[in-house]
């Protein structure tokens, strides 16, 4: 304890500490009855450092080539102490970190946290995701097996489709025409210098914006609290609400370790490009429901091409989510409303599209 | 062109190679095609009319035996399918005068003719053994020549059949494999092995160092045939080696003899090695069911298989020692195999356990917090 004192002092002495950290010191966290939503963000954050760290372990092994890949994957899993465990990890946090991602974004949505003055929180968030979902895209592609590289074909083969800049981009992502040893390296890059970049600067914002703002009231706790001030009691963000997110930390930790032990992720076996697309080809689970609804599109609507139509109207509900904050307008409650059945139809939709994605043959 | 009931249109003849090479119907039937009247068919302008199915062969010959006249459509093809049916049975026969043999357009078609290449072809590997069966399955009209007309019906039983149409594998044997085409022959009782050593090389140089084939040879026995049958040949399993319904040996051999004991000794090897590769494959699938990667163990799995089919070819020396190497080597890479399954097991469940304590540990810190928490909101001067 005296060194921890020490250490404190010679801190506190040269940064002055206790200043730097009053902001943290008197920030309060609100207890209501949805107070446990709030916890989702920081097991989302949680989990991307568990990436961070476990991908940095990968790369001392991983050689980014279609002739080593796999193999080095293989030397990961079979020869290198805990490289299995590490692998495994890295595997189930990335789609955790996804899901987790996805339940934050849709509970601010449903407790209506984007709201004035933490619109620019939601559209940092939002860009999170997206961040989020582009490493799932690009690393899935890294081990260099079959389902990966033939699932990687088709997602960047519905890229080209989109009009003027598509070709453009899938060329770009590929690194020629097809999908070769050349969008290995790309993607490899991408996934570990570009996105982790993006990603943690964007964190930074998101966390001071979060900072800033503080945590949002629900819009019917927020009525109740005004009528009522006891019905929203707070707690201190250190260390009270910090030793219960550690709990929901620790409690992601075990799942990850579980999953790890009783399944651990599978190699697959090692892409062959000249080789057939194996039968049921199809992208990773928070890639299915967009998938299944374009396979679901008509070839034409009306004299357009039915993908095309597909991938504008995903890339202008995108454009329309992050705006959404801005799109509630002055009549809040209608506007609410609103956004709540859109919030609704756009989670039963994905739900319903990934299940029909699994189950269609 | 002539209309039913000659039956030759323009569409049908259309489809023939000849047409589309820039033949003409005089180019076979004589005349003169620059005349529109019927000195056009006259004998003087060359007419032949109707060929006589004796002379067919002779006249797809004057060109098809013609190699530089055959250079310009098709160097490729060869230019001695006329001599060569002369040496076969059909050729032969139609030479004696019999015209109920198979001539060129029997085989070929005749007006739309198509290159074998041609999946209509009646000559397309797919093909061939139904436009042989057209005759030789026709026990009515193979009467008088008194051999069977099974052979259709046996090879398509056979796995020669099964390769060729359930496999799409072209290269697949069909009747003029082995009997030829155009020289179409049954391989006399002393080129049965020759036939068969064009597929199966390693088979007949096992054969040839084993006691059989002197003993076959003076016998008269038609070698490979005498265990596998002809037509009708199936997949061959180990229990050929063995006494039950499929086994051979003991067809000419005594129970008990020098011979028998060989037999017992090899099929006890080859089934062993079975046994421990399909062990060490079940032992390899439950630990990739539970996640474990083992596929640099799948991949020798296959080496222990190859040594298996290696046995299995050296089976056709006859000589147990030759036989033991290659089940001894596959019996090897499948015990290290077993071992990988075992060991994979192993580390699956060390690591389960390692996930138990490791739970207990984090439910230990969880209560702990639980526990932190609770003390610290308690006490009003922390909380």
């Amino acid at each position: 304890m005296q060194l921890i004192t020490h250490v404190r002092s010679w801190v506190d002495a040269r940064f002055d500490w206790a200043k730097l950290s009053e902001p943290l010191r008197h920030k309060t966290v609100p207890i209501h009855k949805l107070s446990y939503w709030y916890f989702l963000g920081g097991i989302t954050l949680f989990l991307f450092g568990i990436q961070v760290c476990t991908g940095l372990l990968l790369l001392l092994y991983y050689r980014p080539s279609a002739n080593e890949a796999f193999e080095s994957v293989q030397y990961i899993m079979t020869r290198v102490q805990f490289g299995w465990l590490i692998r495994s990890i890295h595997s189930w946090a990335a789609n955790l970190m996804i899901f987790t991602a996805f339940l934050h974004m849709f509970s601010v949505l449903f407790l209506r946290a984007y709201r004035k003055p933490r619109e620019l929180t939601w559209v940092s968030g939002m860009i999170l995701l997206f961040l989020v979902l582009g490493f799932g895209f690009s690393g899935y592609l890294l081990p260099w097996n079959t389902l990966a590289f033939f699932a990687t074909k088709v997602g960047t083969e519905i890229t080209g489709q989109v009009p003027v800049v598509g070709h453009t981009m899938m060329v770009l992502m590929r690194g020629g025409e097809e999908v070769t040893g050349a969008t290995l390296t790309r993607f490899f890059g991408v996934h570990v210098a570009v996105l982790p970049g993006l990603t943690a600067f964007l964190i930074l914002i998101h966390l001071a914006l979060v900072q800033k703002f503080g945590m949002s009231l629900p819009p019917g706790v927020e009525a109740a609290a005004k009528v009522n001030p006891a019905v929203v009691r707070e707690m201190k963000f250190l260390p009270n609400f910090l030793l219960r997110e550690v709990m929901a930390w620790y409690i992601a930790l075990g799942v990850l370790g579980a999953l790890a032990a009783w399944l651990p992720w599978e190699l697959g076996t090692k892409a062959d490009p000249f080789g057939a697309a194996p039968a049921g080809i199809r992208p990773e689970w928070y890639f299915m429901f967009m998938f299944q609804s374009l396979k679901l599109i008509p070839s034409k609507i009306w004299r357009i091409d039915g993908e095309l139509v597909g991938i504008l109207t995903f890339g202008l509900a995108g454009a329309v989510w992050v705006l959404l904050p801005f799109l509630e307008g002055s009549g809040e409650k209608r506007g609410g409303t609103l956004i709540r059945g859109v919030g609704v139809f756009a989670l039963c939709y994905i739900v319903a599209m990934t299940i029909y994605g699994y189950m269609a043959k | 062109m002539l209309d039913p009931p000659l039956q030759v249109t323009e569409a049908k003849f259309a489809q023939d190679i000849h047409a589309q090479k820039g033949l003409t119907c005089a180019s076979c039937h004589g005349g003169d095609p620059t005349k529109a009247d019927m000195d056009a068919m006259s004998k003087a302008a060359g007419f032949r009319g109707k060929v006589e199915r004796s002379k067919i062969p002779e006249l797809c010959g004057r060109c098809h035996s013609d190699a530089t006249l055959m250079k310009q459509y098709n160097p490729g093809l060869r230019t001695d399918q006329f001599s060569q049916y002369q040496t076969s049975v059909h050729g032969k026969l139609l030479a004696k005068g019999d015209t109920k043999v198979a001539v060129c357009i029997d085989c070929h078609g005749v007006h739309d003719l198509r290159p074998a290449s041609d999946l209509h072809s009646k000559v397309y590997p797919l093909n061939i053994a139904q436009t042989c069966s057209g005759c030789h399955a026709d026990a009515a009209y193979m009467k008088s020549y008194g051999i069977p007309t099974d052979q259709f019906a046996k090879y398509g039983t056979s796995v020669h059949h099964e390769a060729m149409v359930a496999r799409g594998d072209l290269s697949a044997p069909t009747c003029t494999t082995c009997h030829g085409n155009h020289g179409a022959a049954p391989p006399g009782v002393d080129s049965v092995r020759n036939v068969c050593a064009n597929c199966h090389v390693f088979q007949a140089q096992m054969y040839d160092k084993s006691p059989h084939k002197a003993v076959f040879q003076s016998a008269g026995l038609p070698g490979c045939v005498v265990c596998h049958s002809n037509h009708g040949i199936t997949r061959p399993t180990d229990a050929k080696l063995g006494t039950g319904p499929e086994g051979v040996c003991m067809q000419c051999h005594a129970p008990g003899d020098h011979c028998d004991v060989a037999r017992a000794t090899m099929l006890a090897g080859l089934t062993q090695l079975d046994d421990s590769i399909k062990g060490a494959d079940r032992l390899l699938g439950v630990a990739e069911s539970s996640g474990m990667e083992v596929s640099e163990a799948r991949l020798q799995q296959d080496q222990a298989r190859d040594s298996l089919t290696k046995a299995r070819v050296t089976i056709h020396s006859f000589q147990p020692p030759l036989v033991n190497q290659d089940i001894q080597a596959g019996l090897k890479i499948a015990a290290k195999d077993l071992q990988a399954g075992k060991d994979a097991l192993a580390e699956r469940d060390y690591r389960r356990k390692g996930l138990g304590i490791a739970v207990i540990f984090i439910l230990i810190t969880l209560v702990g917090l639980f526990l932190y928490i609770r003390q610290m909101e308690r006490s009003p001067a922390r909380g």
